[in-house]
């Protein structure tokens, strides 16, 4: 049994056919639409590293399937920005040497995206617990503290 | 790392739900939010024929005001009960443990029903059901039933559903209360909890009117413990109230050894939590 996926990835809508339910959906994002920006790492939703926005919420996508996200938006890392023009939490990340090998960045990117939205950040313990899904094994976390926290200061100065 | 062949259904009512689980012969299994199910089928831990996904059904992602109840809808995501300011306002114990519920992206998908029917002794819904003495609205073949939350967990990972049962609703009865308290610790913020305890407490002239208590992270359910409420109401409240309930608490759990703590260290923090709560329960001004 195969089934039909229509999804909005990134503003772009894909129409896919011949997925298996069974695909998850970071590996229908990466097999089949090509966008190898979101990693996968533990594939039971422990690391973080394959998260995505599915319509608006940061989510595990090697934890939801293809067919579950049929009729959804989706955001993927390479949705934020661009090389030349990075989004603001991407510029933090660079600013702040918020990432060494990069393997856990589009998921620390994705899940701090959700928390900037949906959280005040007013300390670092809440930034810390905000990213406690998401695994990093080079960075001791400290600069990708200070690159949320910087964006989370700069969300307030235009908010203000 | 990937899940084996399974059919995939997602009926738009509970009744056709149902008819699916019947259909597939004790092989389906019923899909929520899959934040616990998607790991068990990536590891193949899990190999059902069919899978029943919910998600396609309206309507049942609800939080509703009943009065002295608040009903909850089986769909309801961890995150909509966290930032629910009802909640926060009628079950404020539940508004607090809330956030220790995993991570951000697992509570953006993780249920209610999900989480009381995966039945992990050492997770927050479970306990909360149990705290509050819920009530678990379920729907079968033969219709539907109401199950206390006393009796719904069994054992470790274990409910007492029948196989084609799927969770419907749960409703928690408001405490009348003056304080209250829920501590955790957890290795990692959102981890299971190594131990957890959550008090509630109603002030009478001289001691305390009602009590109620229930741990988890201690045994193979969460449990409420009544002995302990008994004897709490039964004290005379002075500044050893804590230390002496803290003993109680911990005289009625017997946990295990596993790879994450002794059991020495799960009684340990649990009577130092226990301590903590009572003094903030007896603390707040109500």
């Amino acid at each position: 049994m195969t089934m039909h996926v229509s999804v909005t990835v990134n503003g772009e809508t894909y129409d896919v056919s011949d997925v298996e339910p069974r695909m998850l959906l970071s590996d229908f994002l990466r097999d089949r639409l090509g966008l190898t920006g979101t990693h996968v790492g533990c594939e039971h939703g422990v690391c973080g590293a394959c998260t995505v926005l599915v319509n608006g919420d940061s989510v595990r996508a090697c934890l939801m399937l293809a067919v579950q996200a049929n009729g959804a938006e989706i955001v993927t890392v390479e949705g934020l920005g661009s090389p030349d023009e990075l989004n603001v939490l991407q510029a933090e990340f660079r600013e702040h040497h918020g990432l060494q090998c990069g393997f856990c960045t589009p998921g620390m990117l994705m899940t701090g995206e959700d928390l900037l939205r949906k959280y005040p950040l007013a300390t670092d313990d809440d930034i810390r617990e905000g990213l406690s899904g998401n695994l990093c094994r080079c960075t001791g976390y400290q600069n990708i503290v200070a690159a949320i926290r910087s964006a989370a200061a700069k969300r307030t100065e235009k908010a203000s | 790392m990937k899940p084996a062949q399974f059919e995939y259904v997602s009926p738009s009512t509970i009744d056709a739900a149902i008819a699916a689980l019947v259909a597939s012969n004790g092989e389906g299994k019923v899909l929520a939010g899959g934040q616990s199910l998607l790991p068990l089928l990536n590891f193949r831990m899990a190999r059902p024929a069919v899978l029943v996904d919910l998600n396609g059904i309206e309507g049942l992602s609800y939080i509703e005001d009943r009065g002295d109840r608040i009903a909850i809808g089986a769909l309801a995501r961890h995150r909509e009960l966290e930032h629910s300011p009802l909640i926060a306002s009628k079950l404020p114990v539940m508004s607090a443990a809330m956030r220790h519920v995993a991570h951000l992206a697992i509570r953006n998908r993780g249920t209610i029903g999900g989480s009381l029917s995966h039945a992990d002794p050492a997770a927050e819904l479970p306990m909360l059901a149990t705290f509050y003495e819920a009530e678990i609205s379920v729907q079968g073949p033969s219709g539907r039933r109401t199950i206390a939350a006393g009796n719904f967990f069994v054992d470790a990972l274990t409910n007492c559903l029948e196989p084609e049962e799927i969770v419907v609703e749960v409703e928690f009865p408001v405490l009348k209360q003056d304080g209250w308290a829920f501590e955790e610790v957890a290795r990692r913020f959102g981890d299971f909890a190594l131990a957890s305890i959550a008090v509630s407490v109603r002030r009478g002239p001289a001691s305390l009117e009602a009590a109620r208590v229930a741990v988890m992270g201690v045994a193979d359910t969460p449990r409420r413990l009544r002995e302990a409420e008994d004897e709490l109401v039964a004290m005379a409240l002075d500044d050893t109230t804590p230390d002496r309930f803290a003993e109680i608490v911990v005289s009625l759990v017997a946990p295990n050894d596993d790879l994450h703590a002794s059991a020495d260290y799960r009684k340990h923090l649990l009577a130092q939590l226990a301590r903590r709560a009572l003094r903030t329960a007896l603390a707040m001004k109500g």
